[in-house]
């Protein structure tokens, strides 16, 4: 045969295998051929092809492998149990720079799925490889790199702890101040990974001087990246007193309030989590929040936002709220309490609901000048309603009985406490009454208030055992009266009758009145 | 005889008298007995009792002097202690009040100081204003953006379509549909139609002669050598209007060669200048004796001689200031002869304040 027969041969064979290649790649990005590319036993057939001399083919098989661990857990396993990933990684320094990205996808692909197949893709010495990414040229190859190191990194902390040993930290850092967005971004979001987990690799993180590059990505007009960076901040932030004041000291207030009023809900959501987790450690950090002008700006978000959006800024109104008297008092200046009581009514979720009666629980229990602020804005009747409805979950009647029952050992503004007085199940009861108990003995014209609207006759309704709390509370109450009032019936119910009466009896009653 | 017969007759009555009598005196003398027995025995009583009485009358005298010399004695210890007492009550109670009204202004002014409080609610809620108003505006600026942006976006389809339906311009003859001799003024896209221009097709991209030599233009590190031909530009270019010369000639102006002048070309970057460099620092290198040759030995006292600095020479000798002291002292203007104090010891009545209590009987 001639020399051009046989390399005819070889070509047609090259052209085959470069066709099977693309073709895979072409159906594995639809999901519906995923099953039968499964049963066809694919893996198998991709893998010579992995170690082809065409660089093209490589490419391609890279990539095929690639689209089909990431539609489906099985091809993932299949591919890890065929031994690809150290054919793959060992090639990995010579190739170009489409086959990095292409391989940088793979593994990407293979550890999404769970903390073994992601251990897997540690075990075979994936992180090195990873690492050479990162410090090429190219900014696709870096960003391939950094996403598989983030789907790494964000199952476990062991996972992350060996991210961090590889050496990730130090070029991710490099990497957030290349001027590419999306490597910008998925940089934010690696960092964000790795330091969720524990405060040893939050500090790593910090130690590489990530704070001051993430803070002055802030202002940036990108919503995706502003969230990944929002995020990466809030998780350093979240572990320790240092890490938040370290933070801090990046002045972040009050550019990060701006973010509090961007169109993307997502920005709203992490902008509020950071200021959350600065504001929960300690009374210091919330005084901070406070005079930047953030509990205002979170006030705003929460009553723009719908949904799981606003969770992060009730929380951080509870968590300002509990630290001390003044900046609860702050919280009630900034206008705090009617988006908190809109939430209770609006909502339908129940832990957004429990989050809010949470807040309003820490507003309401300092003095009696919170309680009142809290009962003056008509939340207290909310609270019942979500407290006796039987389709709140456990948690959130716990969590409203609890500031129920904070705000009302404070509250002593009585016009409030009226309607509770009707309707409150027992284990309320006894704290409105002994409110009452309290204020009545001082206050004539509360006293008189409280015949006429009712109230005295409710009270003689109640059922108390001698001897228990309640008992005194109704005891002290109707000693506040003349005999014949407590005792005559008819009169409970002629209010009118009773205030003639004592009209009448006015001048000659030499009793308190 | 008849006395002795009278007595016998009487003696039967004689002895039943004598017996009454005797009976009589008998039963009187018992109750006479008995009544002489209660009535010494009561005296024997009340003498008894007087006894008794004066008895315990002496106990008690005995007792009383004995009791009165023993508090006497300890009495002025007993008046003493009440007045301690009483006096420290008083103290305390007075202290008491001093110090609630000290705490009382303490705390309202430094711990709870309800001014200070308010003020910086005040301050909170202003700030919070401020804060709310900027970021409004920030909103509103962004909404403004997005909306111009928006709108730029449908300006330029909209032009963009026009210069491709340019075809339908309606000309002298025959109006366009955009055009209706019915309508008073044509219709906006009439208007756009002819202020646009028509789209072409992709033009070939012309190749510009020296389009590797212009990237080096900005820098102007290799100037063409000869501007010969003109790079081609397009044909359509709106001429710039105004009196301007050609522009090989300007280029050829641009891109002369430089002619320095023999300064400049003398400078120390020029050429010439750093070889000569190279010479002058091999002979430094190379040089054996560093002491210039002088034809004359006189020359070496020009040279050598020593000139003293005016600063620290002096009339005789060096002078010590700047040396020895750096600062005008007049001893005679001291009032003491000891160095400023910086440092005191501290103050042992204030080490105690706050840790010390008085309690009764205890004054620290």
């Amino acid at each position: 045969m001639s020399q051009r027969q046989v390399l005819q041969v070889f070509e047609q064979y090259q052209r085959a295998r470069s066709q099977f290649a693309q073709a895979v790649a072409d159906l594995a990005a639809r999901p519906q051929s995923i099953d039968t590319l499964r049963s066809a036993g694919v893996v198998c057939l991709l893998r010579p092809l992995l170690l082809d001399v065409v660089p093209s083919i490589r490419q391609t098989t890279a990539l095929a492998l690639g689209r089909l661990a990431d539609c489906d857990v099985e091809l993932a396993e299949a591919v890890v149990k065929a031994g690809i990933l150290p054919q793959l990684i060992c090639s990995l320094p010579e190739e170009n720079r489409y086959y990095k990205k292409a391989a940088a996808f793979v593994l990407r692909a293979i550890a999404k799925h769970s903390p073994q197949l992601a251990q897997a893709v540690v075990q075979c010495g994936a992180l090195e490889m990873l690492v050479i990414c990162l410090e090429d040229f190219d900014p696709g190859v870096k960003e391939g790199a950094c996403w598989a190191l983030e789907y790494i990194a964000r199952h476990n902390p062991e996972l992350s702890q060996a991210v961090v040993d590889a050496g990730a930290v130090p070029l991710l850092v490099l990497c957030i101040q290349e001027p590419e967005i999306a490597l910008k971004r998925i940089a934010a979001s690696t960092l964000s990974d790795i330091s969720k987990h524990s405060p040893e690799l939050a500090q790593t993180v910090v130690d590489a001087r990530a704070i001051a590059y993430l803070a002055q990505m802030i202002p940036n007009p990108d919503a995706k990246l502003k969230r990944q960076v929002l995020s990466a901040l809030s998780q350093i932030a979240k572990h320790s007193v240092d890490l938040a004041e370290l933070v801090v000291e990046a002045e972040i207030f009050p550019v990060v309030l701006i973010c509090l009023k961007d169109s993307d809900e997502y920005v709203k959501k992490n902008g509020a989590t950071l200021i959350r987790e600065i504001a929960k450690h300690t009374p210091e950090l919330s005084q901070l929040v406070v005079n930047s002008g953030g509990v205002a700006a979170v006030v705003d978000c929460i009553g723009s936002c719908r949904g799981t959006v606003r969770l992060p800024g009730i929380m951080t109104l509870g968590y300002v709220a509990a630290h001390s008297e003044d900046l609860s008092m702050a919280v009630i200046v900034s206008k705090g309490i009617p988006p908190l009581g809109a939430c209770l009514i609006e909502e339908h979720e129940d832990h957004i609901k429990a989050a809010a009666a949470w807040a309003l629980g820490q507003i309401g229990r300092h003095t009696a000048e919170h309680a009142r602020h809290v009962a003056v804005a008509n939340v207290l009747p909310t609270l019942l309603d979500i407290f006796v409805d039987t389709r709140s979950s456990e948690d959130l009647k716990a969590k409203t009985k609890k500031a129920l029952k904070s705000i009302l050992q404070k509250c002593t503004y009585l016009p409030a406490l009226e309607p509770l007085l009707h309707e409150a199940p027992p284990g309320i009861l006894k704290h409105i009454i002994g409110q009452f108990s309290k204020v009545l003995p001082h206050d004539s014209k509360a006293r008189r208030l409280f015949v006429t609207t009712g109230g005295l006759k409710k009270v003689q309704e109640i059922k108390a055992e001698p001897g228990s709390l309640l008992q005194e509370y109704i005891n002290t109450i109707n000693s506040c009266y003349p005999e014949e009032i407590v005792s005559a019936p008819f009169l409970h119910q002629a209010g009118s009758i009773f205030s003639v009466l004592t009209a009448a009896l006015s001048p000659s009653c030499s009793w308190r009145w | 005889m008849a006395a002795l017969a009278r007595l016998q007759e009487k003696l039967e009555v004689l002895r039943e008298e004598y017996f009454l009598a005797n009976r009589a005196i008998d039963e009187d003398r018992k109750t006479k007995h008995k009544a002489a027995v209660k009535i010494q025995r009561w005296f024997r009583a009340c003498r008894v009792r007087a006894y008794l009485r004066h008895l315990s009358e002496m106990a008690i005298l005995i007792q009383k002097w004995w009791r009165g010399y023993l508090r006497r004695k300890n009495f002025r210890e007993i008046v003493e202690r009440a007045y301690f007492i009483k006096k420290l009550k008083f103290y305390n109670e007075m202290a008491v009040r001093i110090q609630r009204v000290w705490r009382g202004y303490y705390v309202r002014k430094y711990i709870h100081n309800f001014y200070a409080l308010k003020k910086y609610l005040k301050a909170v809620s202003l700030n919070n204003e401020l804060v709310r108003s900027e970021l409004q505006e920030y909103a509103e600026v962004k909404e403004n953006e997005e909306k111009m942006k928006d709108l730029e976006k449908k300006e330029k389809r909209k032009k963009h379509q026009v210069r491709k339906m340019h075809y339908l311009l309606s000309t002298e003859q025959i109006p366009g549909i955009y055009n209706s001799p019915f309508r008073k003024s044509p219709d906006p896209m009439e208007v756009l139609l002819r202020q646009s221009k028509p789209l072409t097709h992709r033009k070939q991209q012309v190749k510009i002669p020296f389009a590797d030599e212009l990237y080096g233009w900005p820098t102007c590190k290799e100037p063409p050598a000869f501007v010969t031909a003109l790079p081609l530009l397009p044909a359509d270019r709106q001429k710039p209007q105004g009196p301007f010369r050609d522009p090989a000639e300007v280029l050829q102006q641009r891109y002369k060669p430089l002619e320095p002048t023999l300064r400049v070309g003398e400078s120390t970057y020029s050429p010439p200048a750093k070889a000569k460099e190279a010479t002058i620092r091999e002979q430094w290198r190379s040089t054996i004796h560093d002491n210039e040759f002088l034809p004359f030995s006189s020359y070496h006292k020009n040279y050598e001689k020593y000139e003293p600095s005016l600063w620290k020479s002096g009339k005789y000798g060096q002078e010590a200031y700047g040396t020895k002291y750096f600062r005008e002292v007049y001893p005679k203007k001291w009032i003491a002869d000891k160095d400023f104090e910086t440092l005191f010891s501290s103050i042992a009545v204030f080490e105690k304040f706050g840790k010390t209590y008085s309690s009764t009987g205890q004054i620290v």
